[in-house]
């Protein structure tokens, strides 16, 4: 028996067509999935009520690979089989990821290429080992949620770049869920807060998590977020607060050497204290069993502010160089705070000191970007009713093929929002063709010249037919990641091409205006340009077609009289359209046309009577007759 | 007769209205669609119709439209958990027959 949650009024779904759509935070140091329930996004927690899966894997040759709190307690005694802070090594190369593993004690397999781990349990990828993680996420979700999950929004990093990007992916996929869409961690936040719903403003998102920080500053235009600038620091976190008072608990009991057993807890008991000082004016940190001596040690806010107020410092010196890539003429709308971090005073107070505005701190910091995902999840999943679609990216510049004449012919228009998918249906443009290439553009530009060529393809196997008989399906996909898939398919033969293409990719914002400018200023240069290159199409199709046809036809069908007449003008139709004079090529096609008019006729009735011939009267009939 | 809420269904929904800040009570309903012919509705009510009835137990209002009271009556309202997943039951008197998965149903 299906157990129900309760709607929005109006918004009961039909029985069997809810989409259970999650929301996954897959962070560096702590995982959380989040979906609606009940009209409003919630994270699920496991069954001790836990709601963050620390990104931590341990690896074993006896047993499968065990995440989480339990891996996170093995990795004292194993830490080259346990694997955390996995994201860092995410779509990165050996070589590349040297140092740090280095500095994680972590074993990498020999060889060039991706990163691969040595451990207990055999070698393993930041992918895999992301996709372990993901694999409990999902089967939380399907106990919480009842059945299996239809999709879910993965959030990655605002400075993530496209093999990154597409790590995440492959672990997503390897863990058995279907991607809707990756979205950045700062635009998540946002949306948890509902800042998507406001015609337009901009967005700082303060992002101090466990082990790194990072600022975003968000463009809201239209509905559509755009990452202005991106800063922040990747090794500077909440861990280095707790180690920054840990360091002062030891100054101050005479600096005693301590095990690595020790330290730990030591460690352990400042984070305590630091959370507990969000609330309070002072604590006592116990030490009974984590220093040799024991006893408490009594710390104030104060005292603790003034430890790591350089550490604050640091990332508003990040939110400032930022701000200042951002370019902004006006100040910031909205600061949305995110990790656990965020929550002391200090911070919240340091941050809105700086961009002179209160930081929105209403959701739990930890949660808000898993709970913005989830919304968006659910959106993506379609179990919103229509309109309330949130747009999220548009293509910066048109996309399309090339034709005959140098042309453009553009099949998805810049401005277009993503996910995207076109088709339009070209044909052969000559008898017998049985290849076609296919090169696909960016620009705002008519011809080929002036725009930019993003790859090339060729479809083979269409079977020889006149042109413009064959049918060649070109279709145009953007996914919501901006991952451009054009394929051709012929109608006929069902032979079929494709290729995967970034258009986004090397282009920065100053190329993109640039290229769009450029094709204001062009305009009538370029109308005059595809003008000539339409009447030139024009003219060699009629020549292709009346060659053909002299071929075929001519001595049987026209005196020598009339073949030379016709040959002399193609002559002269040939000679102009070498030249650039679009309106003599459209006269003398419009002549030629004419001319061979009789020659067409003629064509026509032999092929009607070819088509009669050897048909009885009889046969005729029946077919006449119903 | 009407309609009841078990003690924890009250408790659940008084949660959910108050975590979403508004709503006077919760509408239960029938709507014709589904694999086996009805299903359930349940939402928030924001604002009554005039032909609605409405039912109080345990200090949670129910909605229901004449309607879906034929279809209804003698219905209990349950909240239910199986593992992590949890949410509400109807237990109706009414039903002839279910779909396998209980979302929709025959009277």
């Amino acid at each position: 028996m299906a157990l129900l949650q309760i709607a929005e009024p109006g918004q009961s779904p039909l029985p069997h067509q809810v989409k259970r759509a999650v929301g996954i935070d897959l962070g560096t140091t702590n995982s959380l999935v989040a979906a609606m329930r009940g009209g409003r996004a919630t994270v699920l927690p496991d069954e001790s009520g836990a709601v963050m899966l620390p990104s931590v894997v341990n690896y074993s040759a006896d047993r499968p690979p065990l995440v989480g709190m339990g891996a996170v307690e093995l990795g004292v005694h194993r830490p080259a089989d346990t694997l955390m802070s996995i994201k860092r090594f995410m779509g990165r190369g050996s070589e590349d990821a040297l140092a740090d593993a280095q500095r994680s004690r972590y074993r990498l397999a020999e060889g060039q290429g991706l990163v691969r781990f040595v451990t207990s349990g055999g070698e393993v990828s930041p992918v895999e080992v992301s996709a372990d993680i993901l694999r409990v996420l999902r089967r939380r979700a399907v106990d919480t949620l009842g059945g299996d999950i239809d999709g879910a929004v993965i959030t990655v990093p605002a400075y993530f770049d496209e093999a990154q990007r597409q790590a995440t992916k492959d672990a997503a996929k390897l863990a058995g869920l279907r991607v809707l869409r990756l979205l950045n961690e700062p635009t998540a936040a946002a949306v948890a807060y509902g800042l998507d719903s406001a015609e337009e403003g901009v967005i700082a998102v303060y992002d101090l998590g466990g082990g790194t920080f990072d600022i975003s500053i968000l463009r809201l235009q239209k509905g559509v977020f755009e990452v202005l600038a991106t800063g922040g620091d990747t090794a500077l976190g909440g861990d280095d607060l707790d180690a920054a008072l840990a360091d002062w608990v030891l100054e101050e009991s005479g600096s005693p050497t301590l095990t690595a057993g020790q330290f730990r807890q030591l460690q352990a008991a400042s984070r305590a204290a630091k959370e507990r000082l969000t609330d309070q004016q002072e604590v006592d940190i116990d030490l009974q069993g984590v220093l040799p001596a024991g006893g408490t040690l009594r710390i104030t806010r104060d005292t603790f502010e003034g430890l790591i107020l350089p550490l604050v410092k640091r990332t508003l010196r990040a939110c400032r160089k930022c701000l200042r890539d951002a370019e902004l003429e006006a100040a910031v709308d909205n600061i949305v705070m995110v990790g656990g971090s965020t929550r002391v005073p200090l911070v919240r107070e340091a941050v809105g000191e700086f961009f002179k505005r209160s930081p929105l701190i209403d959701i739990d910091p930890d949660q808000v970007v898993a709970i913005g995902a989830a919304i968006q999840a659910d959106i993506l999943a379609g179990n919103r009713p229509e309109g309330d679609l949130l747009l999220l990216d548009v293509i910066p510049l048109s996309l399309g093929i090339e034709t005959m004449g140098g042309l453009v012919e553009k099949i998805v228009p810049r401005n277009t929002t993503i996910p995207v998918s076109r088709a339009q249906e070209f044909t052969t443009f000559k008898d017998g063709q049985t290849a076609l290439a296919v090169h696909i553009l960016q620009g705002e530009r008519e011809m080929v010249s002036d725009c930019r060529s993003l790859a090339h393809f060729e479809l083979r196997g269409i079977p020889p037919m006149v042109a413009g008989a064959a049918r060649i399906q070109v279709t145009f996909q953007v996914d919501a990641d901006g991952l451009l898939n054009v394929s051709a398919r012929e109608a006929i033969t069902g032979a079929e091409a494709s290729i995967t293409v970034k258009p986004s990719f090397g282009l920065s914002d100053e190329e993109i205006t640039g290229m769009l400018q450029a094709s204001f200023s062009h305009a009538a240069e370029d109308k005059e340009a595809r003008k000539l290159a339409e009447e030139r199409l024009a003219a060699w199709q009629l020549l292709e077609g009346l060659k053909s046809a002299l071929k075929a036809d001519g001595e049987a069908l026209l005196s020598a009289e009339e073949r030379a007449a016709i040959a002399g003008q193609m002559t002269d139709l040939q000679a102009l359209v070498e030249g650039q004079d679009a309106q003599a090529i459209h006269t003398q096609t419009e002549q030629l046309g004419r001319l061979s008019e009789a020659f067409a006729a003629r064509r026509m009735d032999k092929s009607i009577r070819q088509a009669l011939a050897g048909v009885s009267l009889d046969s005729l009939d029946d077919e006449v007759t119903p | 007769m009407g309609v009841s809420l078990t003690q924890p269904a009250a408790r659940h929904i008084a949660s959910q209205l108050a975590s979403r800040g508004k709503g006077i009570g919760i509408r239960l309903g029938v709507t014709t669609s589904g694999c086996s012919g009805m299903a359930y509705v349940l939402e928030f009510v924001d604002e009554l119709q005039p032909e609605d009835q409405v039912f109080e137990d345990h200090g949670v209002k129910v909605i229901i439209d004449p309607k879906s009271m034929l279809y209804l009556d003698g219905t209990e309202l349950d909240f239910v958990r199986e593992g992590l997943n949890e949410g509400l039951q109807f237990r109706n008197p009414n039903v002839s027959a279910e779909c396998g998965c209980g979302e929709s149903f025959t009277v």
